[in-house]
């Protein structure tokens, strides 16, 4: 149960192994959360160990395959019926190539589709099942500016992104006065595994700063957060702008 | 099976208005009722939540029933004896304006009239007069006590008896209590005679407490903010009810009224505005207003116990953040401890109105219930959300290392594993509860946090 600090006490990371979600679950073990479960498609060792050293009482690794879709709704329950009550889910798998590797296989398109959208889909839906049911809790889903305007040189990406964002709003609306939540994160270009190699972006931030953000708005119980905050401004501009000039500048 | 056609599905929080939860809300209006909707909750479990005076998340049960007791409020005094038998929902406040014209009053009242009797049961509560009159739970002569199979038990107001011992101060998680019978004390008056005299600091303080039985009722107003010389500078007041043969002539026509009014509602503000440098004028002030040479008055019951009670919602002037209290009790000879513990508060400037400090008598017998002898010190602290948690971390477990204890009704913060250190019998109600409840149907936000 969360405390009358914001404190939370158990937390699953689905994509287990995410740079972004793992410094989220590390900064609430520091604030406080002792149980963690890790869902990845492999082993999680270093993580584990680390969150334990963190201050966590019992870190769990499950298996977890976001192509999967159909065993989700299984796995998220059988988390759920271990750790009891579940005080927050960060949602961070997600794959990103460059848009000509979609361009050449559609098939590695409609894969990161699934990973990307169908997959928080399929497991947000469980989650907020669960969420509902036991009346508290947060869905923590990272959306990206990304999504914001879809880019043409990040088509793909960016239109699973810009699903998922509309997905998690309206989740949140849908969850209205049931005790439970949906917080959606917007951070800019974050430098982690799934960036490497990638030209950083303007405004290019940390795995560590998004996770303060999102400690930040849980505890403070907010819908939306951007990280850094002056992205939340870019993209406001970029929503308005004439579509010739959005296509000169995101070229 | 889904228990939203039971009752309605409400937001709830405690009287810090902190950690908000949803459950599904039933107010029954006869034992029955109760009985049929404990039968029918759901996995998550039900509570009793009475007037919600309790500062955390006690009286809450997210995603599953809470049973509202405050249409259970019917009060039977018999005036020759003083035993009052009180459905579980009815108010202190309600008992009072029956108790007063006929000459009685409660055993035991806290800061504020608005809690039930249920409540008064669930937390084992406490009043000025611990150190003589024990707590809330010494006068209970026996309870109607509805269980986690909706049958109704009578219970015997016998701390030998588990199931009683369990109860009182069992924070909810035995059972509903429907009804209890207790002993009122004698009150001719709605006066009280009140002795205040300034202490200086802190060890002034205790020396005035320490041996202090004259007087039934003693508390001491500390302002947390004075450093130096001055640290735990406090104002006592002292107090005995007044026979209507003490009373001025002026008083003698209304000598037993008792109509307190509750005046306008205090208006949300940002929690900013208190800050240390307001508390410290303000502290100061009443610090001053103060007798310089101890002084006696005759304060009317309401003044004397209920002083906040006059300003409806005070909580909403903490902001949307909410409050906390944060109560602990340590033994007598800790006074080192106690003394830390101040120095602590006053360190971190947690910007506080007064807080008071008390003298309690022994324990009541009930498994976790708070009081037990020593001195006990409750403060209100406006909450900074991600802040401040190590601060309590520590001062509970330095308050656990000193045998002391939390006070459950107003905790809203503390660790799991922490109730084990400060709670001694915390395996006896435990045994209780398996033996009474073993599937677990009594459930609160607080027993999950805790995992009580
Ligand atoms: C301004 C203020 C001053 C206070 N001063 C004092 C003080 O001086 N001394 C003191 O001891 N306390 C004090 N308190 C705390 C208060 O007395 C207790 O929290 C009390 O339990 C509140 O009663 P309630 O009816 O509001 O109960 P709630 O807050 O609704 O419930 C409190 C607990 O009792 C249980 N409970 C309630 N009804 C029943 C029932 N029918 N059967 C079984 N369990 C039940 C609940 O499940 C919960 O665990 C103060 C609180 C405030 C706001
Ligand atoms: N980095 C940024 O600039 C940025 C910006 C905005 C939003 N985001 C979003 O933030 C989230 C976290 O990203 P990150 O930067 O932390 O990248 P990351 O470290 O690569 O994390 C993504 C995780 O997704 C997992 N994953 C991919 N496919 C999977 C599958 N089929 N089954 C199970 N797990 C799978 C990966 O698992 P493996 O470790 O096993 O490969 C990886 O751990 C993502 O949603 C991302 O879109 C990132």
């Amino acid at each position: 149960m969360k405390d009358a600090l914001g404190r939370v006490d158990s937390v699953v990371l689905l994509g287990g192994r995410s740079d972004i979600g793992l410094a989220v679950v590390t900064k609430l073990v520091a604030a406080g959360a002792r149980r963690v479960v890790l869902a990845a498609r492999g082993p999680a060792d270093d993580a584990v160990a680390a969150l334990l050293a963190a201050g966590a009482t019992s870190v769990d690794t499950v298996e977890f395959d976001a192509l999967a879709v159909s065993s989700h709704a299984g796995v998220v329950d059988s988390i759920f019926d271990k750790l009891g009550d579940v005080d927050v889910v960060v949602s961070a798998f997600a794959v990103q190539s460059a848009q000509e590797v979609y361009d050449a296989s559609p098939t590695a398109a409609a894969d990161a589709v699934t990973v990307n959208l169908s997959a928080q889909i399929s497991t947000g839906l469980a989650v907020a099942t669960r969420l509902r049911a036991q009346g508290h809790g947060t869905l923590v889903l990272l959306s990206s500016i990304a999504g914001v305007r879809v880019r043409p040189a990040n088509l793909v990406y960016g239109a699973t992104k810009a699903g998922l964002d509309a997905f998690g709003v309206t989740l949140h609306d849908m969850l209205a006065g049931s005790g439970a939540g949906v917080l959606v994160v917007r951070p800019g270009f974050v430098s982690t595994k799934l960036t490497e190699g990638l030209p950083t972006a303007p405004f290019a931030t940390t795995p560590e700063a998004v996770a303060d953000a999102v400690v930040g708005a849980l505890a403070a119980g907010k819908r939306v957060v951007w990280v850094p905050r002056v992205v939340g401004v870019v993209a406001a501009v970029f929503r308005v702008l004439p579509r010739p000039v959005w296509r000169k500048i995101s070229a | 099976m889904p228990i939203d056609d039971i009752g309605r599905p409400a937001s709830l929080h405690g009287w810090g208005r902190t950690a908000a939860t949803t459950a599904t809300v039933m107010s029954p209006r006869s034992v029955a009722e109760i009985s049929s909707a404990i039968t029918r909750a759901g996995s998550r479990g039900v509570i009793a939540r009475g007037l919600g005076r309790s500062y955390g998340d006690a009286a809450q049960n997210s995603g599953g029933l809470v049973v509202d007791t405050t249409r259970l409020d019917r009060i039977s005094l018999d005036p020759v004896t003083g035993l009052v038998t009180a459905e579980a929902g009815a108010s202190l406040d309600a008992i009072m304006r029956v108790l007063l014209p006929q000459g009685w009053f409660v055993p035991v009242t806290p800061g504020t009239r608005s809690v039930t009797v249920g409540g008064a049961v669930g937390a084992d509560i406490h009043g000025k007069n611990h150190h003589v009159d024990g707590s809330f739970g010494t006068w209970v002569r026996s309870l109607l006590l509805v269980g986690a199979d909706g049958t109704v038990r009578e219970v015997a107001g016998d701390f030998g008896n588990p199931l009683f011992a369990a109860t009182i101060g069992g924070m909810g998680l035995t059972g509903v209590v429907a009804e209890v019978t207790f002993q009122a004390i004698r009150s001719e008056t709605a006066y009280v005679s009140v002795l205040t005299r300034r202490a200086a600091n802190l060890a002034e303080a205790l020396e005035l407490m320490r041996d202090d039985n004259d007087y039934r009722y003693t508390v001491a107003w500390i302002d947390l903010l004075a450093r130096g010389e001055t640290m735990g500078r406090s104002v006592l007041t002292l107090g005995n009810h007044l026979t209507r043969a003490e009373l001025p002539a002026s008083k003698q026509a209304r000598a037993s009224a008792f109509a307190p009014a509750t005046r306008l509602s205090a208006p949300p503000m940002p929690s900013g505005l208190l800050n240390p440098l307001s508390v410290r004028a303000f502290n100061e002030l009443w610090y001053r207003k103060a007798p310089r040479v101890p002084a006696t008055t005759i304060e009317s019951i309401g003044h004397f116990f209920h002083p906040l009670d006059g300003v409806a919602d005070w909580n909403r002037l903490y902001g949307r953040a909410g409050l906390m209290q944060y109560q602990f009790v340590v033994p007598l000879e800790a006074t080192a401890v106690l003394r830390g513990l101040v120095e602590r508060l006053n360190e971190h400037q947690l910007a506080s109105f007064l807080a008071v400090l008390k003298r309690f008598g022994p324990g009541s017998g009930g498994y976790l219930s708070f009081p037990t002898g020593g001195w006990t010190l409750a403060v209100d602290l406006p909450v900074r959300p991600g802040r401040m948690a190590g601060v309590f971390d520590e001062m509970d477990r330095e308050v656990a290392a000193a045998g002391g204890r939390i006070y459950l009704a107003k905790d809203a913060v503390m660790r799991r594993g922490m109730a084990e250190q400060m709670y001694p019998d915390l395996e006896k109600f435990r045994a209780v509860r398996a033996d009474i409840d073993p599937s677990g149907v009594f459930v609160s936000d607080q027993s999950r946090r805790l995992g009580l």
